[in-house]
């Protein structure tokens, strides 16, 4: 049993990315790992992540994504989370998680603009 | 559908299969977006930790009635090493794994009720309950 990879899509210099079914643990590393990939391969400078299909968030799918995001900081890359549901943050701040300097928007809309100005163009 | 269910925890797929097994069965008991959220969050931390920690174990899913009320209760068992000192492991931040640490204590803090009992050398027990409204 394997999901299939979750796919990155490139607009101009920013990467798009919606992860549409629960994330297993293999997946969620493999993303990890295929974002950073692509942040290299392309020169991105601007990530989305689009979480608006996820129903609930544990410690480690919340790890993974904070990795990645200070992962994509370090290679020179800014990242935006849109569309966190209203359980899901419910749950995220009764775990103790407030993903605290995180840049995040209410949908994959107002995420690119928001990058766009964070970047500065 | 029998009142409990079990998934056995032998690698990642399994604690897959327990949520998604939490979730249908809050689905089924009413419960709202939001205490499903709670309730399959909360499974997934017992089923991981049992996965990290024991190596396997189970997770059980029960309905349970109280009076009026209706419940959902997951009892997390595993016969690994057992925790020896269950304040620290309730404390925010603690892991000995390099996670988070907000596993045990957010499960206290999502579900209406937890009970921990472990012995070292012989396992962990527990039981974390949510209540209908
Ligand atoms: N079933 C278990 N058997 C033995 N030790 C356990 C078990 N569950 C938890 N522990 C111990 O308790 C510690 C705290 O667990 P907790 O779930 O709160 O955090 P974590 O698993 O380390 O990180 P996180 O859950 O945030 O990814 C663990 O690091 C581990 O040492
Ligand atoms: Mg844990």
């Amino acid at each position: 049993m394997r999901s299939p990879r979750i796919p990155i899509l490139k607009l101009h210099n920013c990467l798009l990315v919606s992860i549409q079914w629960e994330l297993d643990d293999k997946t969620a590393l493999q993303f990890q790992e295929d974002l950073l990939n692509k942040i290299h391969v392309t020169s991105a400078n601007g990530v989305v992540i689009d979480l608006t299909s996820i129903d609930f968030i544990d410690s480690f799918i919340a790890k993974v994504l904070g990795d990645v995001i200070d992962m994509s900081k370090l290679m020179g890359a800014k990242v935006v989370i849109t569309g966190i549901q209203p359980a899901v943050a419910i749950t995220l701040i009764e775990l103790g998680i407030g993903l605290n300097d995180v840049l995040t928007a209410i949908d994959l809309e107002k995420g690119l603009e928001k990058l766009q100005q964070e970047l500065g163009e | 559908m029998e009142n409990q269910s079990c998934v056995k925890i032998i690698n990642e797929w399994d604690i897959v299969a327990a949520r998604q097994l939490g979730r249908n069965v809050a689905k089924d008991l009413g419960f709202g977006t939001v205490d499903q959220a709670r309730i399959t969050t909360a499974i997934s931390e017992l089923a991981r930790n049992i996965y990290l920690y024991a190596g396997q174990g189970q997770v059980c899913i029960e309905k349970i009635y109280d009076g009026g009320k209706a419940g959902l209760q997951i009892l997390a068992a595993d016969s690994g090493p057992g925790i020896s000192d269950l304040r620290q492991v309730m404390e925010d931040g603690y892991s000995t794994s390099g996670g988070l640490g907000a596993g045990l204590p957010g499960v206290k803090r999502l579900m209406d009720e937890f009970v921990i009992d472990s012995e070292p050398g012989k396992g962990t027990d527990i039981k974390a309950t949510k209540w209908l409204r």
